[in-house]
C-alpha cells in the first residue's frame, strides 16, 4: 500500500507542473490526438478539461465517450527517452454542469487563470475524464498499472 | 523606474522647485501581472493577429478590452497592503497627480506625449490605486500599440512604472520648447489660465510667444479667443467658463515669460539637449511639472497615419461641437444633394453636357468623401469614448456590454430593412403575387405591391455597394424579398426591459452636475453609433447618381460598339464621350484570386464582434451583386460590409467580416439583429468557399469550416 500512496504523490506533483496534456478520441476507430489544458481532482480520480463545442475532439468524445490523456515531463532532449517520466489515464469523458461545473471550475482557473474568459463563453464546454486506469512510465520501459477504484 | 520619474529626480538634485513625488517602480507591476495571471491574458488577448496586420481599430479594441482586465483584476491583498502603507506614510491625505513613467518614454527618439495616461487631482489612496491600475493598463493603449516600435513595446517583457506627485494646481499653466521644432532660432511658450490639461487635450486654446532662442527676446505674442479654463473639480478636473476678468488678460506677463524662458535654459543645459517643459504658477511661484526631451520625428513620411489616427480620440467638447455640424449642416446637404441630382433627367443631356455632368458628380463625390475623412469618421468615435467611460465606471464582465445601450436608435438601413420586410409581408398573404413575382409575370394587376417598390426604389434603390448598384434592377430586389418571403417575419431586436435598468445603473454612478454630462454623453454615443452607418448609406446616394451617370455614358458607347463595358473608367468614358476619336483604355480585370486547394482551414480566429452561435451555409460576397442570390439562412462572408449591402442582414444567420473592429458596420448590424458576428479574420473571402460548411461562434471569435 505503500507503494500505491508513493506513485499517487508521484502522480499529483506530475500534473501540478504540467500544464497540458495530450486528449486521444477517436472517430469511429481514426484516432485523434489533440493538445488541451487541464486540472486534476485532489484525489485523482478525474481529469478536467474544456474545449468549444465545435470542434473535432468534441464531436468524436460526444460520439464516444472512451478518451485517454496524457501527461508527461519532456523536455525535448535526448535524455528524454529514459529519464522523462508519462502518465496515461484512460477512461471516459462527460461534460460536467452545475453544480459539478461550478466546483471543477474553480479548480481548473486556480491552475490557468488566464483562461477565465474562454472559459466564461456559453460555446466553451468544461467536461471530466473518469479515470479507470494510469499507466505509469518511469525510466524507459519501466510500466506500472494503477487501477482506479471507482 | 523609467523615464519621467528619472529626469524628475535629475531635476531635483540639480535645485529645480518639482513637486514632491514617488515611484512605484516597474517591479510591482511585474509582480501584479504574474501573481493574477493578467500577463497571459494579455499575451492571449495581443495573439489573435500580428501587430502588423492590424488595424488602428482592431488596437483600440484590444487595449480597451486590457483596460478592462486591469480594472475588473484586484491587487492581490498583501502587494496592496504594502502600497497603501507606502502612500499613507509619503503623502497622507494629500490631492495627487498619477502618471505614467515607462522606462524608454521620454529619450530623445521616442518622445512622444500623451501616449500614457496621466490623472490629475487624485486624493485618497483608494482613488491613487484605482488610477495606477489605469496607467498600467495604458502601457497597452492604443497609442502604444500603434508606436510599439518607437516605444520597444514588448509584448513578453515591457513594464511600466508609476509617477505619484503631489499636485501644484497652478492659477496659470503651460508648456516651453527650449527649441521651437519648426524654427530652430526660436523658442516657443504656449500658456493658459488654469491647469494644463486643457492645453495637453486640445480644448483650451493658449496664448502663444515665440521667443528668439538665443536672447529670449520676445518676437511675437499672439493672443486666442479665451473662454475657458480648465480646473480641479471633484476627483478630476473640469473645463468651465473663463471668468471675464481673466479673458481679457494674457495668462503670463513679459516678465513672467522670461522666467519660464530662463526655467527651460536650465532644463535644456541639464539634459544637454532642447526641452519641452510644462511648468505651471502657483501665486508668484513658478514649479516645473514635467520636463522631457523634444521629439524629432525623423521626417514625418507620406505614409505615417499614425498621427491622423490619434487625432481621432476627440474631447467630448469637440465631439459636441461636431454633432451639431453633422446633423444641422452635412447630413442634410448630403440628402439634398443626392435628391437633387436623382432629378437630373440625364437621357436628356448630350454627349459633351453628359460629359460635363460626369465630372461636375466626381467632383462632388469627392469632395463628400473627403468630408466624410475629416468630419464624419472623427464622430464616430464618440461611441469609444462613451465605451471608456461606462467601462471605468462600471467594471462589466464584458467590456463590450456598452454597445448594447448604443443600439436599437432608428437607423437608416434597419428602416431600409422593414420596407423590404413590408414587400415580403405582401407576398406572404397574397400567394398569386408570390407566383407572379416568382414567375417574373406581369405584375400591374398587384397595385399595393407596385407602389410599394416605386417608394422603395425613389428612397433606396440607388444605393450602390463598391463600385456597382446592389439592388440594380427590378428583378434584383425581387429576389431578396422573395427569399424573406420564404421565412417569417424577422426584425432587429427591440431593446430589452433590462437596458433600461442597465442605463438607470449607469446614470446612477454619477451625482448632480456628472450625471448630466453623462447622460448627455450616452446620447452622443448614440448618435454617434447612428450616424456612422447612417453617413455611409447617405453617401452612398451620391456615389449612386454619380454612377447612374456613368452607366448612362456606358450605355451610350457601348449602343455605338466603342466600348466593353465591363472594362471603362469613369475618366475614359467621359474622354470617349467628349472625343469620338478617343479610343478608350481597358482597365486590368481585377483576377479573382484562386484559391490554394492543397490548404484547407479548419479554425479561424477574428474578434467576438456579435455574440452568439450559429451554423449555416455560407454565401461569399465578392462583388455587390453576388448580394441578391443570397438565400435565408446563410452566413454572410465578406471583405467589408458597407450599410449599403446590409439589406441581406434579416436573411442572415451570421456574419463574417475580414475588416477588423468591434464598431464597424458588420458588427453593429449583427447586433441590431442578434446575429453572430466574428469580424477581423484574414483572408477571410479567400479562405472560406460559398457552400462551405460554417459554425459561427460570436463569443469567442471563431469561425469553424466543416
Amino acid at each position: 500500500m505503500a507503494e500505491a500512496e508513493e506513485l499517487k504523490l508521484l502522480l499529483k506533483q506530475l500534473f501540478e507542473s504540467q500544464k497540458l496534456a495530450v486528449l486521444a478520441t477517436h472517430n469511429q476507430g481514426q484516432p485523434y490526438a489533440s493538445l488541451v489544458a487541464f486540472a486534476a481532482t485532489p484525489d485523482l480520480k478525474h481529469l478536467v478539461f474544456a474545449t468549444t463545442r465545435a470542434t473535432r475532439k468534441f464531436s468524436n468524445l460526444t460520439a464516444d465517450s472512451r478518451v485517454a490523456m496524457l501527461v508527461d515531463t519532456r523536455t525535448n532532449q535526448d535524455s528524454d527517452i529514459r529519464s522523462a517520466m508519462a502518465a496515461t489515464a484512460t477512461g471516459t469523458a462527460e461534460e460536467v454542469h452545475d453544480p459539478v461545473r461550478e466546483v471543477l471550475r474553480e479548480i481548473y482557473l486556480e491552475k490557468h487563470p488566464h483562461l477565465k474568459d474562454f472559459l466564461h463563453s456559453p460555446t466553451c464546454a468544461l467536461l471530466r475524464i473518469k479515470v479507470d486506469t494510469y499507466y505509469l512510465v518511469r525510466r524507459f520501459q519501466k510500466v506500472v498499472e494503477i487501477h482506479v477504484t471507482p | 523606474m523609467g523615464g519621467k520619474a528619472f529626469a524628475l529626480a535629475k531635476l531635483l538634485a540639480s535645485g529645480f522647485k518639482v513637486p514632491d513625488a514617488a515611484c512605484i517602480t516597474v517591479e510591482v507591476y511585474r509582480e501584479y501581472v504574474k501573481s493574477t495571471g493578467l500577463g497571459e491574458r494579455i499575451l492571449l488577448e495581443l495573439n489573435r493577429k500580428p501587430f502588423e496586420e492590424m488595424r488602428w481599430e482592431e488596437m483600440w479594441d484590444a487595449s480597451l478590452r486590457i483596460r478592462n482586465m486591469f480594472l475588473t483584476t484586484p491587487l492581490p491583498a498583501g502587494l496592496r497592503a504594502s502600497l497603501v502603507q507606502f502612500l499613507e506614510a509619503r503623502f497622507g491625505d494629500r490631492t495627487l497627480v498619477v502618471r505614467s513613467s515607462a522606462p524608454g518614454e521620454d529619450s530623445a527618439r521616442a518622445s512622444f506625449a500623451g501616449l500614457h495616461e496621466s490623472y490629475v487631482n487624485i486624493r485618497g489612496t483608494d482613488a491613487v490605486l484605482e488610477h495606477i491600475l489605469k496607467v498600467w493598463a495604458s502601457l497597452w493603449s492604443d497609442a502604444a500599440l500603434l508606436y510599439r516600435r518607437e516605444l520597444g513595446l514588448d509584448v513578453q517583457t515591457s513594464t511600466m512604472a508609476v509617477l505619484v506627485q503631489e499636485i501644484v494646481a497652478g492659477e496659470r499653466s503651460g508648456v516651453i520648447f527650449s527649441q521651437n521644432p519648426a524654427d530652430e532660432t526660436q523658442a516657443v511658450i504656449e500658456a493658459v489660465h488654469g491647469l494644463n490639461q486643457g492645453l495637453v487635450d486640445g480644448t483650451v486654446e493658449p496664448d502663444r510667444w515665440i521667443l528668439q532662442r538665443e536672447s529670449g527676446r520676445i518676437l511675437r505674442h499672439l493672443a486666442p479667443q479665451r473662454d475657458q479654463w480648465v480646473v480641479p473639480a471633484h476627483g478630476g478636473v473640469r473645463t468651465e467658463p473663463l471668468p471675464l476678468e481673466k479673458s481679457g488678460r494674457p495668462p503670463i506677463t513679459d516678465q513672467e515669460v522670461g522666467r519660464v524662458y530662463e526655467l527651460a535654459r536650465h532644463a535644456e543645459h541639464l539634459f544637454a539637449t532642447p526641452q519641452d517643459v510644462e511648468w505651471t504658477f502657483r501665486q508668484e511661484e513658478l514649479y516645473m511639472l514635467q520636463s522631457r526631451p523634444i521629439t524629432t520625428r525623423s521626417g514625418s513620411e507620406e505614409e505615417d497615419k499614425r498621427p491622423w489616427y490619434l487625432s481621432l480620440r476627440r474631447s467630448f467638447e469637440n465631439l459636441k461641437a461636431l454633432r451639431r455640424k453633422i446633423e444641422s449642416q452635412w447630413i442634410p446637404a448630403m440628402i439634398e444633394e443626392a435628391a437633387s441630382l436623382a432629378s437630373n433627367d440625364l437621357s436628356r443631356l448630350s454627349d459633351r453636357e453628359l460629359a460635363q455632368e460626369m465630372e461636375k458628380r466626381k467632383a462632388i463625390f469627392d469632395q463628400w468623401v473627403g468630408i466624410y475623412w475629416s468630419e464624419f469618421i472623427p464622430f464616430a468615435h464618440g461611441a469609444r469614448l462613451f465605451g471608456q467611460l461606462y467601462n471605468d465606471v462600471l467594471r462589466p464582465e464584458d467590456p463590450y456590454e456598452f454597445m448594447d445601450l448604443l443600439s436599437g436608435t432608428g437607423m437608416v438601413s434597419v428602416r431600409r430593412n422593414m420596407k423590404i420586410e413590408e414587400l415580403a409581408g405582401l407576398l406572404r398573404e397574397n400567394a398569386g403575387l408570390r407566383q407572379a413575382v416568382q414567375e417574373k409575370a406581369d405584375l400591374s394587376p398587384y397595385g399595393e405591391f407596385a407602389a410599394k417598390v416605386e417608394a422603395f426604389n425613389r428612397e433606396f434603390g440607388d444605393q450602390t455597394c463598391g463600385k456597382a448598384h446592389c439592388l440594380k434592377d427590378e428583378e434584383a430586389l425581387h429576389r431578396i424579398v422573395l427569399e424573406m418571403a420564404g421565412r417569417p417575419p424577422t426584425a432587429a431586436v427591440p431593446k430589452a426591459k433590462d437596458l433600461q435598468a442597465m442605463e438607470a445603473e449607469f446614470l446612477a454612478h454619477f451625482d448632480g452636475e456628472n450625471r448630466i454630462q453623462a447622460a448627455e454623453q450616452l446620447e452622443l454615443a448614440r448618435t454617434s453609433y447612428r450616424l456612422r452607418d447612417d453617413d455611409n448609406i447617405h453617401l452612398g446616394r451620391i456615389e449612386g447618381q454619380l454612377l447612374a451617370a456613368l452607366d448612362e455614358g456606358k450605355r451610350r458607347l457601348q449602343a455605338r460598339n466603342r466600348i466593353r463595358t465591363d472594362l471603362s473608367e469613369i475618366e475614359e468614358v467621359i474622354a470617349a464621350l467628349v472625343d469620338p476619336a478617343h479610343s478608350p483604355q481597358g482597365l486590368e480585370v481585377d483576377e479573382e484570386k484562386k484559391a490554394d486547394f492543397s490548404v484547407k482551414p479548419r479554425q479561424l480566429i477574428g474578434q467576438p464582434a456579435g455574440p452568439g452561435i450559429s451554423q449555416g451555409t455560407a454565401r461569399v460576397i465578392l462583388h455587390g451583386s453576388d448580394l441578391s442570390e443570397f438565400k435565408a439562412g446563410e452566413i454572410l462572408v465578406c471583405d467589408a460590409l458597407d450599410p449599403n449591402m446590409t439589406f441581406v442582414v434579416p436573411l442572415c444567420a451570421g456574419i463574417v467580416e475580414r475588416r477588423g473592429g468591434m464598431l464597424i458596420h458588420g458588427a453593429i448590424i449583427a447586433r441590431e439583429y442578434g446575429l453572430p458576428c466574428v469580424t477581423g479574420v484574414p483572408d477571410a473571402t479567400s479562405l472560406i468557399h460559398t457552400e462551405d460548411r460554417l459554425t459561427v461562434d460570436g463569443y469567442l471569435g471563431i469561425v469553424v469550416i466543416g
